[in-house]
Formats: structure tokens, sequence, C-alpha cells
């Protein structure tokens, strides 16, 4: 194993940086280049991890998840007691689910995930993160004025219900069981799980519109 | 270590860019790097040894850089300190040695290792946990100049146990290539007790904390 030595890390970020081309594109296209031609991956290994998270993993299988909890009480129990065992229910089991701690909001309490020191994301379940979850603005702004970060996301929290922001500071990993939304008595798990949006899985979306389903 | 990246708290960022949906990847050159990093590198690193990669970038670097470039960076130091690249290969001036590329992996492939990256960071440990739920502590004021999960904006504070993981590896010890677990706690603040009377009341923040993060209050 390399030995870790934080002056050396530095000196070698800063040198790269300065002699490699600025364009990410570029940089990425050599790197690939390299990794093939050393015989490290095959590219067709990279065009089948591309696929995977463009196609397979993603959002869906959250929503798929919130759907069966809202109408299997049994599911729901299992969830809310051990996320990590539930989702292998679905095979959704995988990168950086292997703590998944599921919580719910209520009507007096809203739910809110965020990765303060890098950008801790469940992958398996959720797929890649947006773009403003991994932003500064998101990571400065979730645990100090929650309340203002989700009127920015167009949700308007009654003074009645109590935030509880959730700092993935360890290896646990968070997904929000978002409210079942009234006028979907009799739906079945598919009708459900399209209304799931990704948000409301972070957090940052409460009230699930019904009319698009 | 307190560098940029402990941005939790930091004042002065501007409104959130919202997105509803987006693709995976904005740029098929994110999704490469993604792939790359899933299947390049000594998988004997651990996340930690990854995080505190990205953490020593230059303070100004790590803000400019876009996250999956961030990762870009880590991983080609890793590959440069390990000895995996020379600097010149690193630079893009051409791989110094060829060869032949292993099998290649299909998406049934891909998505079973997936799966499979489903790691467990708990262990077992002799030591007996020093809290239980409902236990007040507060945490340490002063963490290590090297890599440490306790954000700044949360030292220094009290708050409760609400739950209690068992052992998990140290972050703080695995950025440094040991294995060393220790009893993690959720430990919920009250958003009073981080922010003064700018926290809305009731409000709360909950943070995944080691032991040796904690003290009696």
């Amino acid at each position: 194993m390399a030995e870790n030595d934080p002056h050396a890390a530095a000196h070698l970020h800063r040198h790269l940086h300065s002699h490699l081309p600025s364009d990410p594109a570029l940089r990425v296209k050599a790197l690939e280049s390299l990794v093939v031609e050393r015989g490290l991956v095959a590219p067709e290994t990279l065009d089948a991890w591309v696929e995977a998270y463009a196609e397979h993993i993603g959002p869906k299988r959250g929503a798929q998840v919130v759907a069966r909890a809202w109408t299997d009480p049994g599911f729901r129990a299992r969830l809310l007691e051990n996320a990590t065992d539930a989702i292998v229910e679905f095979g959704f089991e995988g990168n950086a689910t292997g703590h998944l701690k599921a919580v719910e909001n209520t009507d007096t309490q809203h739910n809110l995930v965020v990765c303060t020191l890098c950008s801790c994301y469940p992958f398996s379940i959720l797929g890649m993160s947006p773009g403003w979850y991994k932003s500064a603005e998101y990571r400065a702004r979730a645990v100090r004025e929650p309340r203002k970060v989700l009127e920015e996301f167009g949700v308007s929290l009654a003074s009645e219900v109590s935030v509880r922001v959730w700092d993935s500071t360890a290896e646990l990993r968070y997904l929000v069981v978002p409210q079942r939304p009234e006028g979907t008595e009799g739906w079945d798990e598919a009708r459900l799980a399209a209304i799931v949006t990704r948000n409301a899985m972070i957090g940052t979306d409460r009230d699930l519109r019904t009319e698009a389903a | 270590m307190d560098g940029i990246h402990d941005l939790g708290g930091k004042q002065g960022f501007g409104p959130i860019a919202v997105t509803e949906t987006d693709p995976a990847f904005h740029e098929p050159w994110e999704g490469r790097l993604f792939a790359i990093t899933q299947s390049v590198g000594d998988r004997s690193l651990s996340i930690d040894w990854f995080r505190n990669l990205i953490e020593l970038m230059e303070p100004r670097m790590y803000l400019n850089e876009p996250y999956f470039q961030r990762w870009y960076f880590a991983m080609l130091t890793g590959l440069v300190q390990s000895g995996t690249f020379s600097m010149a290969e690193a630079l893009g001036q051409g791989a110094e040695e060829r060869r032949p590329p292993p099998p290649p992996m299909t998406l049934r492939d891909a998505l079973a290792r997936d799966r499979a990256d489903c790691f467990d960071y708990s262990r077992p440990v002799a030591a007996v946990p020093r809290y239980a739920p409902g236990d007040v502590v507060r945490t340490k004021t002063h963490m290590q100049a090297s890599h440490t999960r306790l954000p700044s904006y949360a030292r220094g504070r009290q708050g409760s146990i609400i739950a209690h993981h068992g052992a998990h590896v140290l972050p703080d010890e695995g950025a440094l290539g040991r294995e060393v677990a220790e009893h993690l706690y959720t430990v919920e603040f009250d958003a009073r007790e981080l922010w003064g009377e700018e926290g809305g009341a009731g409000d709360t923040v909950t943070l995944d904390l080691w032991e040796s993060y904690l003290v009696d209050p």
C-alpha cells in the first residue's frame, strides 16, 4: 500500500493541475487512453458502467421502494427497521447503500439530506446525484438555513413542521420517505412510483403532485 | 483537517441551481470518469484515503473544479503516488508499457458488480460502547490536522445520541491506511445550539459521529 503523505499529495495536485489541459473532456480522454493502453481496463467495461448508471441505476429504484412502503405495511416496517436489508427484496443493494436508513416525513416533521464534507449519496438506489446536491451552495446552506433552501425548491413549510437535517458524515446513507398524497387511494405500486420525485427522496420536495401520473 | 471541503454553515454562497430531473451524466466525460473510478485502481485503498486526497486539493482549485474533476485529480494523484503511473504518463505523454486489456465486462457484469459493492463498514469490537441512545454528549473542539469527519460547524456543541450503530471503521485512521473500528452514533443537535437565534425553534441537525469525536457534556 502506498504511504499517505499529505504534503506530497498536495504537491502532486498542484503540479498536475498546472501542467494538464484545462478542458475536463481532454483530461479524461487522456486518462482513458492511458488506462486502456496500460491494460488496466477494457473500453467495453467503461461502456458497461456508463450504461448501468445512465439507463438502469437511478431514482426510479427509490421510487419503487417508496411506493411499496406506501402500499405494504409489512414492507414499510422492514424498511424503517433496516433499509439495507429491505432493498435486497428488489435487488437494489449496491454502491453506497451498505448502511441505508429510511426516514419518514410526517405532518409535523420534514427530513432533508445533505453531505457537507463531500457529497455522499446512496448511488445504488438513487443513481448519480444532481448537480445542486454536489454544489457548494447546497452543502454550505442546507444545515444552516434549511427553510430558506427549501423555499428555493418551492417548498414552504408551515411553522408547526420541524426540519431534521441529516448530514451524512459516516457511511450511513439516508432515503427520505415522502408522505403519500391524498387522492391516490386504490392506486397500484407502479402508478404511485411514477409520482415519487428524486428530490422528494432527498428532502427538497415535499407535497407530491398527483396530476402528472 | 480544517480544509475548504468543510463547507457546512459557510456563508456567502448564492442561490441553489435547482433542477427536478437530470441526466445521470451531464457531459460524456463525467460518465467515462465515473466508469474509470469503478473499474481501475487499488481497491485496498479506503474510501477515506480517497476523500482525503480530494481534501488535499488547494482551496481555490477545490472550489473551481467540478465534482467529477475532483475525483479525477484524487484518482490521478493516487495512481502517481502509488507508482502505478509515472508523472509523464499522468501528464498525457503516452503509456510507457502497453499491455492487453483484461476481459471486458458486460452490462450484466457491471450491474452485478455494483450489487456486490454493497460494502459493510461495521466491524466487531470488544470495547463496550461508552454511550447509549438518550445520552447527552459534547463534540470535541479540536481535531487533528489529517482527515476527520467531524465538521467544524458541529465542534464543541452539545447534542443527544439518538442511535448506536455498533462499531464502524474510523475515517481518521482509514485515511492513513489503517483499519481501526470504533463505536458510531447518530447525534442530534438543536439548530439553536449550532446557529444561535438564527436556528429554527424545534429544528435539528443530525450527524453520524464516532466515539472518539465525543466527550461527556
